[in-house]
């Protein structure tokens, strides 16, 4: 894991001292509460329904022990105890007082975390594959390239205002993990006869204006990745909108002017930028990847008694098939500590947790874990023979609920329960949907399939990206939900289909129902949830939601009626 | 009236910066002697006579005027200033980073509109070197912390040309 040098610990203290001395002026009315704005976004912290909300950046979502355990004495001191990890690998405390921010902010210095530019107008947190370097279809480890990008993004003096904000994700694997269609700069890193480049994407994003992005330059040879990147930026930021909020992402702008016109004047911005000074060098590549060196895997330690264990306990070995992944490295497996146990708002985690997942860290997985967007922990390199005891420690913590890519696992923002912008929760629509269906059996009898939850049209529950999507809307003062269906992330990435009128509250856990019920019905054998639906389409599941049920014209006639 | 800093103190304007009223337009406007800092569209419309008046030459430049467009003229100008609309309006931004970069302006870049203390050490950075502080804010304290914020940068820009990168394997 990169470690800040003696450079990167000086500007992350130069920026607790800013901070602190903007917060001050704000106090003391040098600072009207206008302008104080954009600078405490640009440092994570909005405020929010009940209390300020402080985002802090996990890098490509890669985290030590020592930063697990900080944030838990974080959300013991100055929350209440828990935090909740993000769909972009930053976690947010829903509760801190605005005075103790730059005192959370220089304890974050002290473990090389920060919250910079987790909002605002800005380049946010570049996010990443959880299993970067570890995977076994990786092409090339993205994370180097992404702490150079991190650094390059950082303060940048041109971008630090743009139209919008700004989100980079960096896939290096054959199967996309990074939702990289989805992102203001999508790349994909690959090979092309012997040289390691990207295929650049652009103009992606969720949102109010779902877009997939679209592939601006089919190779970009690694050298020129920030070049590149700038002159992506200049453009963007010299001609997108600044008129209206609702249309000054670069979509909008790669929309308006088409891909290719776009991608003629990015081409002329980088015709004066190419083989400048930002040109990457072998040398600063290979200090940077040095930091992200595999560790001393022990390779002579065979399984020890995991098949057995595996074959004995049921409980485990569920575990095992959902929450464990294959590694590179034979002898080893990726562990995913679910932080969806039903009942729980999904993402959260409590201090003790925290710090239990620290010390899984430190005794099982050389002292690192990540954070997905999928707002779960995983322990990358984890040997099979200590799968068993992981388990129990993590089952005993309530981290070991085997529902990883299950209906349950759902990925959910936090809704209207604490944020300021939802239209409706969606917390409570999660715990219905797990207390409906909590039967391990039935789960995994149904399957892979991904739920995602939105509580308003900004999309952080990535709800066009679900199998099944929920999105809160807001209709005459009531909370209502449109489903969609057929979404999905990787390398097919695309957006769902809506499904027709929404829905109450009360009624999302029969409508989930009633969608599953039409897929086992359908499902051929070997078909996953998508799989049917990409078959018989979205007709049968429409009807069957619908049925009896007075809709548009009738629904009207209805009403009147009563 | 702003309060202009340069070289780190708050100097008087010997500028006087051409409006276009509601009535005007760039090409009836009437032009006036001395030092003036003309709108582009007046500079765009006029350019012989605004050279045959004699007198220092500057030029404003809003967020929608494009830089490209002077870059032949760049020598005429002994002061170019660019607009922040509002301080969240970053086009300012890269309009300085071309004109040092890209058109080799070595003039006074000064950035007017509104100016606050905490965009001077990004304003810094892209070149500007003048900074018309908006009155309401205390230019002393601007002067003292606002240009020092950070000691290092990670990107290349005008004030270091050479990324973080390039320096530290060196």
């Amino acid at each position: 894991m990169y470690k800040y040098d003696a450079i990167d610990r000086q500007l992350l203290d130069e920026r607790v001292a800013q901070f602190r001395d903007q917060v001050r002026r704000w106090k003391a009315g040098e600072l009207s509460d206008d302008e104080f704005r954009p600078l405490r976004v640009q440092n994570g912290l909005y405020i929010q329904r009940h209390a300020p909300m402080y985002r802090i950046a996990v890098p490509y979502g890669m985290l030590n022990s020592a930063q697990l355990r900080r944030l838990a004495h974080i959300a013991r001191t100055y929350d209440r105890g828990y935090g909740h990890f993000t769909t972009r690998h930053n976690m947010q405390f829903n509760w801190p007082k605005i005075e103790d921010c730059p005192d959370i902010m220089a304890e974050l210095a002290e473990v090389e975390m920060h919250s910079i530019q987790t909002s605002g107008n800005d380049i946010r947190n570049i996010t990443t594959d959880q299993f970067a370097g570890v995977a076994p279809d990786e092409i090339i480890d993205p994370r180097p390239l992404a702490e150079i990008v991190r650094q390059w993004s950082m303060f940048h003096p041109e971008f630090y205002f743009l139209p919008r904000k700004f989100k980079i994700a960096i896939s290096g694997s054959l199967d996309d993990r990074a939702v990289t269609w989805f992102h203001d700069i999508g790349l994909h890193l690959k090979v092309v006869d012997g040289e390691i480049g990207f295929t650049v994407i652009v103009g992606g994003g969720l949102g109010r204006t779902p877009i997939r992005g679209q592939v601006i330059r089919e190779f970009l040879p690694w050298q020129h990745l920030l070049s590149y990147c700038e002159a992506i930026l200049r453009v963007y930021n010299r001609f997108g909108r600044r008129d209206n909020a609702f249309k000054a992402r670069i979509k909008i702008l790669v929309q308006a002017l088409g891909i290719e016109a776009f991608g003629e004047q990015v081409e002329a911005e980088w015709s004066h930028l190419k083989d400048g000074p930002l040109t990457l060098t072998q040398a600063e590549y290979d200090r940077i990847a040095a930091h992200f060196a595999p560790p001393a895997y022990d390779t002579a330690a065979g399984s020890g008694d995991f098949a057995e264990k595996r074959a004995a306990d049921k409980a485990f070995a569920r575990w095992v098939e959902r929450n464990t992944h294959p590694h590179k490295v034979a002898g080893y497996r990726a562990v995913t500590l679910s932080l969806k146990p039903h009942g729980v708002a999904p993402g959260d985690i409590t201090d003790q947790q925290l710090d239990l997942v620290a010390d899984l860290a430190d005794r099982y997985s050389f002292g690192e874990a990540r954070v997905s967007h999928e707002q779960n922990l995983i322990l990358a390199d984890v040997r099979e023979a200590d799968l068993h005891a992981v388990w129990l420690e993590a089952k005993k913590a309530g981290l070991a609920t085997p529902n990883i890519g299950l209906l349950t696992g759902i990925i959910c923002c936090p809704g209207g329960d604490v944020c300021d912008l939802a239209n409706a929760k969606s917390i409570p629509i999660a715990k219905a949907i797990q207390k409906r269906f909590d039967n391990l059996d039935y789960l995994f009898d149904i399957g892979d399939i991904e739920l995602n939850i939105s509580g308003c049209m900004n999309a952080c529950g990535h709800h066009h990206v679900g199998h099944i999507g929920i999105l809160g809307i807001d209709r005459n003062d009531a909370e209502f939900y449109q489903v969609t269906l057929g979404g999905r992330q990787g390398n097919d990435a695309r957006l769902g289909k809506v499904i027709g009128p929404s829905f109450s509250a009360e009624e999302m856990p029969d409508v989930v129902e009633k969608i599953i019920g039409v897929y086992l019905e359908s499902r051929h054998a070997d078909e996953c949830f998508l799989d049917t639906f990409d078959r018989i389409g979205i007709d049968p599941f429409k009807n069957r939601v619908y049925e009896g049920r007075a809709h548009g014209q009738a629904k009207n006639t209805e009403r009147r009626a009563a | 009236m702003a309060q202009l800093i340069k070289d780190k103190q708050i100097v008087a304007d010997t500028w006087l910066t051409l409006e276009l009223g509601e009535n005007d337009t760039a090409e009836s406007i009437a032009l006036p002697a001395g030092d003036v800092i003309f709108p582009f569209a007046v500079w765009q419309a006029r350019k012989d006579e605004i050279l045959a008046r004699g007198g220092k030459i500057g030029l404003l430049i809003k967020g929608e005027d494009l830089v490209e467009e002077v870059a032949a003229d760049i020598a005429h100008f002994a002061v170019i200033a660019v607009n922040f609309p509002k301080f969240v309006d970053g086009r300012g931004y890269s309009t300085a980073s071309l004109l040092r970069q890209r058109y080799g302006y070595t003039g006074e870049l000064r950035a007017v509109g509104d100016i606050l203390h905490d965009q001077l050490f990004y304003l810094t950075r892209v070149g500007f070197d003048a900074y018309a502080l908006r009155d309401d804010k205390s230019a002393a304290y601007a002067i003292e912390k606002g240009f020092s914020v950070f000691s290092d940068a990670y990107q290349p820009s005008t004030t270091q040309p050479q990324p973080l990168f390039r320096r530290r394997s060196a």
